[in-house]
């Protein structure tokens, strides 16, 4: 389960900025929905990444602050350090994240801006308040996906707990949502949870 | 001594269509600049551990007031349905509509510089700390807190549901079966979306009806 050494040529690299670009435009409802398909490129076709490289990539990003696509960086750079330097980990992020970001990006923003200019049309007000709903649904299901994988253990009571107290609290009240992130890394650290 | 209009002026372009229904007053809440746009996002990101969605429904509708509930509902679908990173199709798509693209690369750097720089950092730390059960243990705890937290945003954003075109009945069991078919039935993304989202579409349509 250890980290494998790599050689990559140039090659290599322009295979990954490829194969992230086409996964950009696939990314629907997010980066995360294409992690099983980078999990089987870079870990079980390729094999720049061990299993455990990949997960922690996808935990680590969850647990620091911004948007979670960042585990992309993250995956750029453990490809670049398992090739052996600082140097080539940074190629990885930059190549790792400009290629997950830049189609997506570039058609977002067209489609965005269409229809931003046409808000009054009858087919953009149908598409923005029929999706409302799904939408609704596809938050509330990426946060039981969330928290039924929270520690590998699905049946782990205290964390549901916590999960359900947190929700009570920050829909109900206006505490500050640090707060919550504070505590909970407190009850994890001191193992109560 | 008067001056004589030019006969060839073109036309004044018709005034674009009201961006939205509901009365927006001149007065409310925007970003002042690009490197308001930056700072307000680097901050919103600061605060998103686990994901900035929680967050930043919190930030644009109750405490900077840039957008209403039902505003961030509809640009939301749109963040959401888009490819990329919903977070930031959102950022751009509202730095965007205030700065034009200079707007919405503002936005976007500010969402990922910053975090993008602290991640890696944590790489380096986690790479010698990751044995400790401590850390494990907090990474644990916050990952449940974060699932609160998107839970929390989505019952939050469920309150603009009762002003949709479409029946609060509708709205409902179209939410649930999303719900049941991607949280249980594990069923992919796009068998769900295009099927049950274009349901939604169509009946807004047929609601919409002029």
């Amino acid at each position: 389960m250890s980290a494998p050494v790599l050689l990559l040529d140039w090659h290599d690299w322009l295979d990954l900025f490829a194969h992230f670009l086409m996964l950009s435009l696939m990314s629907l409802g997010g980066a995360i929905s294409t992690t099983s398909e980078m999990q089987r490129y870079l870990v079980e076709r390729q094999g720049w990444l061990s299993h455990a490289q990949f997960s922690d990539s996808v935990a680590l990003a969850q647990a620091s602050p911004g948007p979670n696509v960042l585990f992309v960086a993250l995956l750029g750079w453990h490809v670049g350090m398992n090739a052996g330097s600082i140097t080539a980990a940074l190629s990885g992020v930059v190549i790792s994240m400009v290629g997950i970001m830049l189609p997506s990006t570039i058609f977002t923003y067209q489609v965005a801006q269409w229809a931003h200019r046409n808000a009054g049309l009858r087919a953009v007000r149908a598409f923005k308040q029929g999706m409302a709903p799904l939408v609704i649904a596809m938050l509330l299901s990426t946060a039981w996906l969330l928290a039924s994988r929270g520690g590998g253990q699905p049946d782990h009571w205290p964390l549901w707990l916590l999960t359900l107290a947190t929700c009570i609290v920050i829909w109900r009240t206006r505490l500050h949502l640090l707060w919550m992130l504070g505590l909970g890394a407190l009850l994890g650290a001191l193992g109560v949870v | 001594m008067s001056a004589t209009p030019s006969p060839h002026l073109p036309p004044p372009p018709p005034p674009p269509p009201p961006p939205h229904t509901a009365a927006t007053p001149s007065d409310r809440p925007r970003p002042r600049s690009n490197a308001d746009l930056f700072v307000s996002f680097t901050l919103i990101a600061l605060q998103g551990f686990g994901g900035v969605l929680a967050v930043i429904q919190r930030e644009m509708v109750e405490r900077k007031r840039w957008l209403t509930n039902e505003e961030f509902v509809e640009d939301w679908s749109v963040a959401q349905i888009m490819p990329g990173p919903n977070v930031c199709n959102l950022a751009m798509m509202l730095g965007a509509r205030h700065f034009g693209l200079r707007g919405a690369m503002s936005a976007l750097a500010g969402l990922l510089a910053l975090p993008l720089v602290l991640v890696l950092t944590l790489a380096l730390l986690y790479a010698r700390f990751s044995a400790m059960p401590e850390v494990q243990g907090a990474l644990r705890g916050m990952a449940a807190v974060a699932a609160g937290l998107i839970f929390a945003a989505g019952l939050r954003m469920a309150a603009a549901l009762g002003r949709n075109v479409l029946p609060l009945a509708w709205c409902l069991a179209i939410a649930a079966t999303g719900f049941v078919l991607l949280a249980w039935v594990r069923a992919p993304l796009a068998a769900v979306l295009f099927p049950l989202g274009g349901l939604g579409c169509v009946l807004a349509w047929r609601r919409l009806r002029p």
